[in-house]
């Protein structure tokens, strides 16, 4: 067992229990996105950031929690103004990206983000992987992954096709935390469908390449499912 | 395939081997084919999604093919500070194309890429592998018009 | 032909340094910088006039690593004489060959002079630039052929391998290089000791030391130099460290833009089995250990520990949250020490001339020597070695030599796209880790880029931005997104579309970005930013303010103007000008249609009286 102080308080867990489970079984709300149980911890939303340390003996840091395993005598602040101050600029990042989001809007209420600075881009994904890791981990399919790196990542099939492998369970949307819609079947009545990402849904045709754009030359929109299924030119043969 | 069959076999069919087959493969054939992929990921028993993470997320590979010749431009910080970017900017207005596309003819593609260590010698530019030292917009124009009008790689490049 | 014990190794030495000592030799500079201005045609021309003269016999021949000048390559030096030319070009060798070799002259021309009071100088020893730096772990470089081990074990190579492994126990090792005071050169400067100590603790049969070739600092070339010039030295610091820490398996990651570096390192490790230094029962004793070659296919964030393994595993190069460790749990789960190429150098001097001879340089916190690449704008630029503790100012002065003609220097950014912007009143700072660190700034991997007034400081900030939302492996949110949105509010501030409350968001974000996320990528990615808002806001406020780019370098904020007192009217200017925006006549002065111009400067490149000025 393992002794810590979360939030003041003491508590002991068995070892290789992680902060976020720590502090829930106590009690303290920490807003995650990207963590979900049954699913390995990821870390990449930062949602979960918590102060460790002891501020009397040397400089604390921010950590995910969800990813920070126990340790012997650990003292943890779950909401110190810094997580706080962290935690309002991480959403309103989350609500540039994607301000249609009920839950983003919720954390934003939650969290007094009443403004957004950042120009706007109206996206479904905010690339927190729970879908890829779902179809990894639970249906051992892998039919969906990450493909290219830093602001041009996004979620897709290989080479952008309609997936050999996806044996259409749901679960990507059922676990996907910012889009709330199902799937409304092969002829959906509006673009806003957005609940799945398009290699997936059976309204896409064939060719997906077509399903997304770069903007602007700094992001990554992606068209509703009605657009996609158009060859573009130069995409992949 | 045999070849793809060969690389394989250089390093052995294990996951561990993936990027090492991959860079092999994209030398010998200066792009990744989607069917070599494919039978990659099902040689070494790993999903084609994974290959493809590999694929798109590193510098090095390129899942279209490139130009007969590749020019490189150095955008490190010192070929930066010495107007890297501005030959970037020229080689798009020349060729007509952006980075990493190639003339419709499929004989020229450019990449930018950071630091190639030549640093006293910015703006630095390597087109086939040859390094020119302190390029500067004419001398690329005058290379560019050498490579389109010979077809021989090697004398075009000097 | 397998060496066994340390006087074994003595007595070739002896053998092999009488031949070296007597014979001269011709050693030219086989450095990327040198090689890029035609060193390897230099090199063929020595071949052929040494084979027709009959002199091969009695002349050595060879292709070195990186010598240092680079700015004024291709190098070449003579020993025994101690003769050091520069910029020497394939025709210039007959001469040095009939003059030099055969008739002990000297040719002036080909001879560097002294920057203060203009006099040719004969040897290396007599320039500042060579003159002030403490070249220990590049003392081969320029000296040796890195593809040939013989002339490593010429210099006492694998001896200190060859002591560690007949006197003294892992626990012991430990000890020196703790007491030494040795730290990481990658950047991060953790105690190299302190690292072997804790994997050495760690529980598992199978250990691993890795040595880090990523360097993806663009404007570093530290580690390119030393496997290309001096591979044998980073293989016997990782042979004694694996001893140290009880691994029995070891990765060099190279990244894949080096593959000079990569033939080099297996013409190397192939030689190092064949005389026995690595495979089983490493002279003579228990240890047995071997090395393999790892290739990085492209990507920066590959240089971070944790994202470094994931590429060894065959995955992409997503860091994740530490602990644990890698020196608990690394590679395939196992302990994994993971160090700069740099730091493996140092080891084998640490060993060879002790602890305390090394915790006699540098500074009560940062001992020994760092290696910089000294770039941008600065007239010696190159690779040079001095002691921790030096000030900038001394290195951009004495060795730097100074800016270049008319300029003046504004600014040094140290440590890459991770460090920080040091502007020219801290100068006197001394480069070790703790000053370097309170200033904003790290000490990095050694990239040390030079820039003047003509450089705008709001433009780096930008350009490393650039790089780094690039080069983001894009899992955390901060650093994805940040790094992005950092971009764009850099760019609007350089397009002159920015207010006062963007460069307040712009600090804020950086804030958030620094402290949320997952890896030292993300983590430090707001150092060019912070530190250039810090020392340098009056550029920012004057893009914000007045739309003007003091350093007249933002496109949208600069004009180009052809000055009619100096223009000559000789029409050079007009064709090439790929928007047409200049017209004129003969012997008329000309004009540039500022809606037609693109901002190229091609015009200010083709003029050959300055007449076209950036306003």
């Amino acid at each position: 067992m393992t002794r810590l102080f979360i939030n003041g308080i003491e508590t002991e867990v068995p070892e290789g229990t992680s902060v976020l489970e720590a502090a829930q079984s106590l009690g303290a709300e920490i807003p995650t996105l990207c963590s979900y149980p049954g699913l390995s911890a990821y870390g990449a939303c930062r949602l979960c950031v918590v102060e460790v340390g002891d501020p009397r003996s040397g400089p604390t840091k921010l950590v995910s929690a969800c990813t920070y395993p126990v340790q012997e005598g650990l003292r943890v602040r779950t909401h110190s103004p810094r997580v706080e101050r962290a935690r309002k600029m991480l959403i309103e990042l989350l609500l540039s990206i994607c301000p249609s989001s009920k839950r983003i809007q919720d954390l934003a209420a939650e969290y007094q983000v009443e403004r957004v600075r950042f120009p706007v881009r109206d996206e479904r994904c905010i690339l927190c992987g729970l879908c890829v890791r779902m179809c990894a981990e639970q249906m051992m399919a892998r039919a969906i992954g990450f493909a290219h790196r830093g602001y041009r990542r996004k979620v897709t099939t290989p080479f952008d096709l309609r997936s050999e492998v996806c044996r259409l369970c749901g679960g990507c949307l059922y676990v996907c935390p910012v889009c709330e819609l199902r799937c409304q079947g092969p002829e959906a009545p509006d673009p806003i469908c957005g609940s799945c990402q398009a290699p997936t849904c059976l309204s896409a045709r064939e060719d997906l390449s077509g399903a997304w754009e770069v903007t602007g030359g700094d992001s990554v929109r992606i068209k509703a499912p009605r657009e996609a299924g158009k060859r573009s030119a130069g995409g992949v043969p | 395939m045999q070849e793809i069959e060969a690389i394989i076999e250089r390093y052995g069919a294990e996951r561990r081997h993936a990027i090492s087959i991959l860079q092999d493969i994209q030398a010998r054939f200066h792009y990744l084919p989607k069917d070599a992929l494919r039978h990659v990921a099902a040689r070494l028993r790993i999903p084609l999604m994974d290959l493809y993470s590999l694929a798109t997320f590193y510098n090095c590979f390129s899942l279209t093919p490139r130009g007969e010749h590749v020019i490189q431009v150095c955008l490190g910080t010192a070929c930066h500070l010495k107007g890297g970017t501005r030959l970037v900017e020229a080689l798009e207005r020349e060729l007509g194309v952006r980075e990493e596309e190639v003339t419709p003819d499929g004989r020229l593609s450019f990449k930018t890429v950071r630091c190639l260590g030549a640093c006293a010698l910015a703006p630095l530019v390597v087109i086939d592998e040859r390094y020119h030292p302190k390029m500067t917009q004419r001398k690329l124009t005058q290379i560019l018009a050498r490579l389109r009008r010979v077809r021989e790689p090697a004398e075009a490049a000097r | 032909m397998k060496i066994r014990t340390l006087e074994q190794l003595l007595v070739l030495e002896r053998e092999l340094r009488a031949v070296h000592d007597h014979k001269p030799c011709v050693r030219v500079c086989g450095g990327t910088g040198c090689r890029a201005r035609g060193s390897e045609d230099v090199l063929a021309r020595f071949q052929e006039l040494l084979e027709q003269k009959g002199l091969r016999g009695s002349i050595e021949l060879k292709f070195t690593g990186c010598h240092g000048l680079c700015e004024r390559g291709p190098l070449v030096s003579i020993a025994p004489s101690e003769v050091f030319y520069q910029s020497v070009e394939a025709d210039d060798v007959a001469a040095i060959v009939g003059e030099t070799l055969e008739h002990d002259r000297v040719i002036e021309r080909l001879l560097a002079s002294d920057p203060v009071t203009g006099a040719r100088v004969r040897r290396e020893q007599e320039l500042p630039f060579y003159r002030r730096q403490h070249r220990i772990v590049l003392r081969l470089n320029g000296v040796i052929d890195p593809l040939d081990i013989r002339e490593y074990l010429a210099f006492g190579g694998y001896q200190a391998l060859a002591k560690t492994l007949e006197r003294s126990t892992p626990e012991e090792v430990i000890e020196i290089i703790e007491r030494s005071g040795l730290r990481g050169r990658g950047g991060a400067g953790f105690p190299t000791g302190k690292k072997w100590r804790l994997a050495r603790a760690a529980k598992g049969t199978i250990k691993y030391v890795i040595c880090n070739g990523d360097e993806g600092d663009p404007g570093a070339f530290m580690d390119r130099s030393l496997l290309e010039g001096n591979p044998h030295s980073v293989l016997e610091g990782m042979i004694i460290g694996a001893y140290a820490v009880g691994a029995t398996r070891g990765i060099i990651y190279v990244r894949e833009e080096y593959p000079l570096a990569v033939r080099t390192l297996r013409v190397a490790l192939e030689q190092a089995r064949e005389y026995g230094f690595l495979g089983e029962t490493i002279f003579g004793s228990p240890f047995s250990f071997d090395i393999e070659i790892v290739r990085g296919a492209g990507a920066f964030v590959a240089g971070e520990e944790t994202a470094l393994i994931a590429a060894v595993e065959g995955r992409v190069s997503e860091p994740r949250q530490r602990p644990p460790y890698p020196v608990e749990r690394g590679v395939w789960g196992c302990p994994t020490v993971i160090n700069n190429v740099e730091t493996w150098a140092n080891v084998p001097l640490i060993i060879e001339h002790g602890p305390d001879w090394f915790a006699s340089l540098g500074t009560a916190t940062s001992k020994g020597t760092k290696i910089f690449s000294l770039v941008g704008k600065i007239r010696n630029t190159g690779l040079v070695e001095i002691p921790m503790g030096m000030t900038v100012r001394e290195l951009v002065e004495e060795i730097g030599g100074g800016p270049p003609p008319s300029r003046e220097i504004k600014a040094v950014q140290i440590g890459g796209p991770s460090g920080g912007c040091l502007p020219k009143d801290l100068f006197d700072l001394p480069i070790d880790y703790e000053s370097l660190g309170e200033a904003g700034a790290m000490m990095g991997s050694g990239g040390l880029i030079v820039m003047d007034d003509r450089t705008c400081m709001v433009d780096v900030a930008r350009y490393f931005m650039d790089f780094l939302r690039d080069e983001s492996c894009g899992k955390c949110l901060p650093c994805r997104e940040g790094t992005n949105r950092m971009y764009e509010l850099l760019t609007r501030i350089c397009e002159g579309r920015a207010t006062e409350s963007d460069l307040d968001l712009l600090e804020e974000l950086a804030q958030v970005v620094k402290e949320t996320s997952l890896c030292g990528l993300g983590q430090t990615a707001s150092n060019p930013v912070l530190t250039t808002l810090r020392y340098f806001r009056s550029e920012y406020e004057a893009h914000v303010r007045e739309h003007r780019c003091p350093a007249r370098v933002c496109k949208a904020l600069i004009r180009y103007v052809i000055m009619a007192d100096r223009c000559t009217g000789c029409l050079a200017c007009l064709s090439p000008c790929p928007s047409q925006a200049i017209t004129g006549q003969l012997k008329q002065p000309h004009v540039i249609d500022q809606n037609r111009c693109l901002k190229c400067g091609l015009c200010l490149e083709v003029c050959q009286f300055g007449a076209v000025e950036v306003v």
